[in-house]
């Protein structure tokens, strides 16, 4: 009889690491290929029509590449926080209150030209997502709240406040009663590049991705944050500036989800409107794990997920899958990706009983 | 306000607290042997539908309640599957199962949106309901509630004074001391995250079978991360959970109560309030507690020895 026993890896593997990946991934797919099954929908069809629908033709690559702008901002954010073994669960809310600064901007400033309505709106949803990372670091700090909680049912508030604007004072009177602000003026909707349906907003992807690579990896803030992710005693013990730390990293992780909800109000949806919130700041959480926290990574993994997100439109159309299907990818692939990266740093011998 | 707005009020906060209630006894339990799972509000939504489907299907609302448990337990046996052999970060696991529960449960949930199920009706106690006041706010509900009442005192005295509660909480406390001890500290964390499950499966279960009597997607709106608050503010304790569990039913129902009454004040912002005092309620015990009422090894994985 086989026994098997498990040992800690003396060195943490790494050529194999994309295998895990791959590995978590392909397992995940066919997880989810199991569940249309039981739905009585073909499960290889399905699946081929995801990615054809994902990746199958240029225009559906560009729809991925919009998606992926708004999910790559959030999830670089999170990974900010993370870290920092600081649980920002609250992008999607971040991300709603970005929407709503930037709308109040596009509202209050009709007539003004580009150059002066397009940077206001950047920093009016910097400044609003910052706020609402800015109030959970505060409370956690201060009153010892657990940011899980206190960011997580911050969303349901951003949420429920982005209802209450659009179904009162901020309805457009000419929406025929649909909850939705009427639409931006010209000067306040972020541009397509060349004759694409691409955004600008991909250029601030590209900046910030950089700019959080460089901040990381070459300041000596970035240093001490990561050095306090990884032993928050030890930091403290070090004279780190631990609780600076962490409001800087709160606020620069919501303010990167309020660009998300700036882009998507602005350059995708032309208005505010309760169809905005798709849960890109849950999606966010999963891309970041998979990205291990790396901005480069981030992109990739959030352009996959995008595709996840085009694709299963198609199911949508084409199999009458409802849209939760999304959630159970998601949520398998976060889980089967946990499991893997047990083998990193584990490996199982096998042994004959004697 | 009078008595007749009050007692009604007082008799609804204790029904919609419930569903909250035997989800934050079941995250209690689970917390105790030093397992966080955030995956409350997943398994919450599995145990509604598995509990609404079984009832529609075979007629019969008890066997449909103790399906929720047994599915809720089944769902939280991932978290096991990933914290408890695979070693994964407890926090993330969680919010992938809420995730994944979420998405499961709206996709199998779909066919039968709008649908209604025989539940379970209110059932006055004999004697009890008669007494003034209380009786009508108290034991005039259905079995579901009457058997939240005992949970908490059957979970204090297995905690305090069995051999198994002492050593469930010296593995959520100290794992190295539980081992050293002799104990099987992870068979522990077994059973502590699938009765925590099942107990979380049953608040989901009370939702779609007698609080709302038909199935929607969403059903538990963000329930499940406030039993996750209230194991908090409950510093652990079951008993003090009937109180949270309760201060929320009451804010809900209250809430309701002036919707349906057509106050002007917009439904969105009326629906913020459970949330908002989650917040206030969380921030409040965390700045009065010691810090110290966690188990202290909530949330760290034991290593395999080598």
């Amino acid at each position: 009889m086989l026994r098997f026993k498990i040992r800690k890896r003396q060195e943490p593997l790494v050529w194999s690491s994309c295998l895990i990946l791959f590995g978590a991934l392909v397992l995940s797919i066919a997880l989810s290929a199991v569940m249309l099954a039981l739905q009585g929908k073909p499960p290889l069809d399905a699946m081929v029509l995801l990615f054809k629908g994902a990746f199958g033709s240029r225009w559906a690559v560009q729809d991925c590449l919009i998606k992926a702008v708004p999910i790559f901002l959030c999830s670089l954010g999170v990974a900010i926080a993370f870290r920092l073994q600081i649980w920002n669960i609250g992008a999607e809310g971040q991300y709603a209150l970005g929407a709503i600064g930037a709308t109040w901007v596009a509202l209050q400033l009709p007539d003004q030209p580009w150059f002066v309505v397009l940077p206001t709106m950047l920093a009016m949803s910097f400044i609003a997502g910052g706020f609402w990372g800015f109030i959970p670091a505060i409370l956690k700090l201060r009153m010892r709240a657990n940011e899980i909680i206190v960011t997580l049912m911050f969303n349901y508030l951003a949420i429920l406040f982005l209802d209450f604007l659009v179904y009162g004072p901020w309805k457009d009177p000419i929406s025929f009663g649909f909850p939705m602000t009427r639409e931006f003026s010209a000067s306040a909707i972020v541009g397509k590049i060349g004759n694409t349906e691409l955004n600008w907003g991909i250029l601030l992807c590209i900046l910030s991705g950089i700019a959080i690579g460089v901040f990381f990896r070459y300041t000596r803030i970035g240093y001490e944050l990561k050095a306090s992710g990884e032993n928050i005693r030890a930091a403290r013990y070090a004279g780190l500036p631990y609780d600076r730390l962490v409001i800087l990293a709160m606020v620069l992780s919501g303010a990167l989800a309020g660009w998300a909800g700036f882009l998507e109000a602005s350059a995708t949806i032309n208005r505010l409107q309760p169809s905005i919130i798709v849960g890109y700041g849950y999606t966010a959480i999963v891309v970041a794990w998979l990205a291990r926290l790396n901005p480069l990574y981030i992109g990739i993994a959030s352009f996959l997920l995008a595709g996840f997100r085009v694709g299963l439109e198609n199911l949508q159309l084409d199999l009458q899958v409802p849209a939760a299907f999304g959630g159970i990818m998601e949520g398998l692939i976060l889980l089967t990706v946990l499991m893997g990266s047990f083998f990193i740093d584990h490996r199982i011998e096998l042994r004959k009983k004697l | 306000m009078s008595i007749e707005f009050f007692l009604p009020l007082l008799a609804a906060a204790v029904q919609s607290g419930t569903p909250v209630l035997y989800a934050t006894l079941g995250e209690i339990f689970t917390e105790k042997s030093g397992v966080l799972n955030l995956g409350v509000e997943g398994i919450m939504m599995i145990g509604a539908l598995a509990a609404f489907v079984t009832t529609m299907l075979s007629g019969s609302p008890i066997l449909g309640f103790l399906v929720g448990g047994c599915a809720g337990a089944v769902l939280s046996g991932i978290h096991g599957l990933v914290c408890l052999v695979f070693q994964g970060n407890q926090v993330v696991s969680g919010l992938a199962l809420t995730i994944f529960g979420v998405g499961l449960a709206d996709y199998l949930g779909t066919p039968y949106i709008g649908q209604a199920a025989p539940g379970f009706n209110p059932l006055p106690v004999p004697i009890l309901s008669k007494i003034p006041f209380l009786g009508s706010v108290f034991f005039n509900h259905d079995s579901l509630v009457y058997i939240s009442y005992i949970i908490p005192m059957l979970m204090w005295l297995f905690f305090r004074y069995t051999r198994w509660g002492l050593g469930l909480r010296a593995v959520g406390e100290y794992p190295p001391a539980a081992i050293a001890g002799g104990l099987r500290v992870i068979s522990y964390r077994w059973v502590g995250i699938l009765v925590g499950g099942c107990l979380v499966g049953f608040g989901g279960a009370y939702l779609s079978l007698a609080y709302t009597h038909l199935w929607t997607n969403g059903l538990s709106a963000g329930r499940g991360w406030i039993a996750v608050a209230l194991v908090i503010f409950a510093f652990w304790d079951p008993m003090r959970a009937m109180v949270g569990a309760y201060l929320f039913g009451g804010v809900m129902a209250f809430q309701l109560r002036l919707q349906a009454a057509g106050t002007h004040v917009p439904s969105s912002l009326l629906l913020m309030l459970p949330y908002a005092l989650t917040v206030m309620v969380l921030v409040f015990s965390s700045w009065k507690g010691q810090g110290t009422e966690a188990p202290a090894a909530l949330g760290v994985n034991i290593e395999p020895p080598d």
